[in-house]
């Protein structure tokens, strides 16, 4: 079996907890390996990254290039294609750096890539048997990937349970001078934060929360008059704000907000696990979905298979009562 | 500026319910409803938009048998230059990497400054634009949700986490995967579409594109779909299924009960 290199995410000195989940990925595909870490970054806070993983990998290969400062997936690329022998299988988080990083890599390696993958069921010999999802999680598929020649394996976030530490007492090996020179062109400029948005839906107890069900624009005040009644707030999952429905800042999700209401009352969404990645917390989950086969169902709580802009109305009628609160 | 569009026809995930074959092993393709893939249709969009402010060309492609004509015809419609369909029986059963290799093939064979593809199909996988910039060994960036063009450059955002916005300058030629919600997308009517039901949609085959017997197409892949299946379920819902006025009046007591009108 080739060497397994898991590519590790950090910040500030702190590596991301999703080190542990590739650890996972990696007994996976072969109970016995021992995965080598890889960290591309500069600086003091670099070193105190690189070093923290010792305590559960062996072996830390660290690349440090003043131009890696920030993460740039095509300096990322470059230096990675320079060190990784051949053959290797390189795992890494399919996040936004993943999907700038992974299709790319493969290619430069004269290698396979396994795109979002939610499980690993094992090799045998060069042939690796994946677990992914298409059609927005409607349907798994079962994938067979060729390794002879090396395979890039982008993992979902938070598919696979973490190892627990190994306790391992592993050395930092610094690849830095066999990475050499790195020029781009595509270079970062800056962050733009999020804007604050009218609403914080982050301080919540209750959300009602609304998805491509909802249908129409004017539809949405089926759920405002609801979240009115109820003190609560409407958020949304992302079809919604690409139709330019409501603003970004009531987006939950991976790419927008992270909410930990006590209860979320999902109205309409699928479920992709874009959007539950973004709530935390455990909250009681209910789900309001004219698809019985509706993703959401298999996370939720309580489910209603119902039209939405049927049911919506009767709830918030039923909720004047319970709250005290006069019919218009 | 001379901009490529790859765009891909899928089954409509909000015009069906994707199930299991009788057999179990494929979805049930009887009565899907195709349409293009919707952050493909977005990557058309911002194409005759930078077009629309700068001047050019749009071209829309897709790797498809006879049936990708249709998707093409819709991208003219909304107002692309010319569309080309690659198709080929030695395509079919390609990966990612194996419609990249196609792609590429149909880019050599021109000169596009700004090649534009969705950021994901129906698979998920988003892998192609990626695969096809390094395969130029162009500048990539992936979920762009704005572009400006500047002093032959482009800046681009990119989404990130959190709904905060990565700003990159990236030179040209480069390869851009599109983000869905980066503009409106036109809306096309079947008049439109009847207005372009007579331009011609050319084909190109590998021979006219190069492409070697085992560079693409099933015999290629080494990545490959055995099945589809529905996994057994850890957990599921409690489905209530009393009257609507019943429901309604459990969901405000479990919404009590657990805190949420506190």
């Amino acid at each position: 079996m080739a060497r397994i290199f898991a590519y590790i995410l950090h910040r500030g000195g702190v590596t991301d907890d999703s080190a542990a989940e590739l650890i996972a990925a990696a007994k996976a595909i072969d109970p016995t390996s021992s995965p080598t870490a890889i960290l591309a970054g500069w600086g003091p806070d670099f070193d105190l990254a690189c070093n923290s993983l010792t305590a559960s990998f062996n072996d830390v290969w660290k690349v440090a290039n003043q131009a890696l400062a920030y993460p740039n997936a095509e300096l990322v690329r470059q230096a990675l294609v320079r060190i990784l022998p051949p053959e290797s299988i390189v795992l890494a988080l399919h996040d936004h750096f993943g999907i700038d990083l992974a299709p790319g890599l493969s290619i430069k390696l004269s290698a396979q890539f396994v795109s979002d993958v939610l499980a690993i069921e094992g090799a045998d010999g060069s042939s690796l048997k994946l677990i992914r999802q298409e059609f927005g999680g409607q349907v798994s598929a079962h994938v067979m990937c060729d390794i002879s020649a090396g395979a890039v394996i982008n993992i979902r976030p938070g598919a696979f349970k973490p190892q627990p530490r190994l306790v391992t007492s592993g050395k930092v090996i610094d690849k830095s001078a066999e990475v050499g020179a790195l020029t781009a062109r595509r270079r970062y400029l800056e962050t733009v934060v999020a804007e604050a948005g009218d609403v914080d839906i982050t301080k919540h107890s209750l959300l009602v929360s609304i998805g491509r069900g909802i249908q129409e624009k004017d539809n949405i005040t089926l759920a405002e008059e609801l979240a009115e009644v109820l003190g609560a707030a409407v958020s949304c999952s992302r079809p919604v704000v690409d139709a330019k429905w409501m603003e970004k800042s009531r987006q939950v999700g991976s790419s927008g907000k992270t909410v930990k209401p006590k209860v979320y009352l999902a109205c309409g969404i699928s479920g992709a696990f874009q959007h539950l990645a973004g709530i935390k917390g455990s909250p009681f989950l209910i789900a309001i979905n004219k698809n019985p086969k509706a993703p959401i169902f298999q996370v939720a709580d309580v489910g209603i298979v119902d039209d939405l802009l049927e049911f919506l109305p009767e709830l918030t009628n039923k909720a004047r009562e319970f709250r005290g609160v006069a019919a218009k | 500026m001379e901009i490529m569009v790859c765009a891909r026809r899928v089954p409509d995930t909000s015009e069906n319910e994707i199930e299991l074959s009788a057999a179990g092993n494929d979805i049930e393709r009887d009565e899907l409803v195709y349409s293009v893939n919707e952050a493909d249709n977005y990557a058309v969009e911002e194409a005759l938009q930078i077009r629309g402010r700068i001047g050019g060309n749009v071209t829309v492609v897709t790797v498809d048998n006879e049936e990708g004509e249709e998707i093409l015809r819709r991208q003219l419609a909304m107002g692309a230059n010319q569309a080309v369909l690659l198709s080929d029986e030695s395509f079919e059963g390609s990966d990612g990497k194996g419609i990249a290799t196609i792609l590429k093939a149909f880019v050599d064979k021109g000169h596009y400054d700004l090649i534009l593809t969705g950021v994901q199909a129906d698979d998920g996988a988003a892998q192609v634009g990626g695969m096809l910039a390094a395969m130029l060994d162009y500048p990539f960036a992936s979920l762009v949700n704005s572009i400006t063009v500047e002093d032959g450059k482009l800046k681009v955002s990119r989404e990130i986490e959190g709904g905060n916005r990565e700003i990159n300058e990236i030179d040209l030629p480069c390869v851009l995967s599109i983000q869905t919600g980066i503009n409106e997308p036109r809306y096309v009517g079947m008049r439109g579409i009847r207005q372009v039901a007579s331009v011609t949609i050319p084909t190109l085959g590998a021979s006219d594109l190069g492409v070697s017997q085992g560079s693409a197409g099933k015999s290629a892949a080494k990545v490959k779909r055995v099945d589809y299946f529905v996994p057994g379920l850890s957990k599921c819902a409690e489905i209530l299924k009393g009257s609507r006025e019943d429901n309604a009046q459990k969901i405000l007591e479990l919404v009590e009960a657990k805190g949420g009108l506190n």
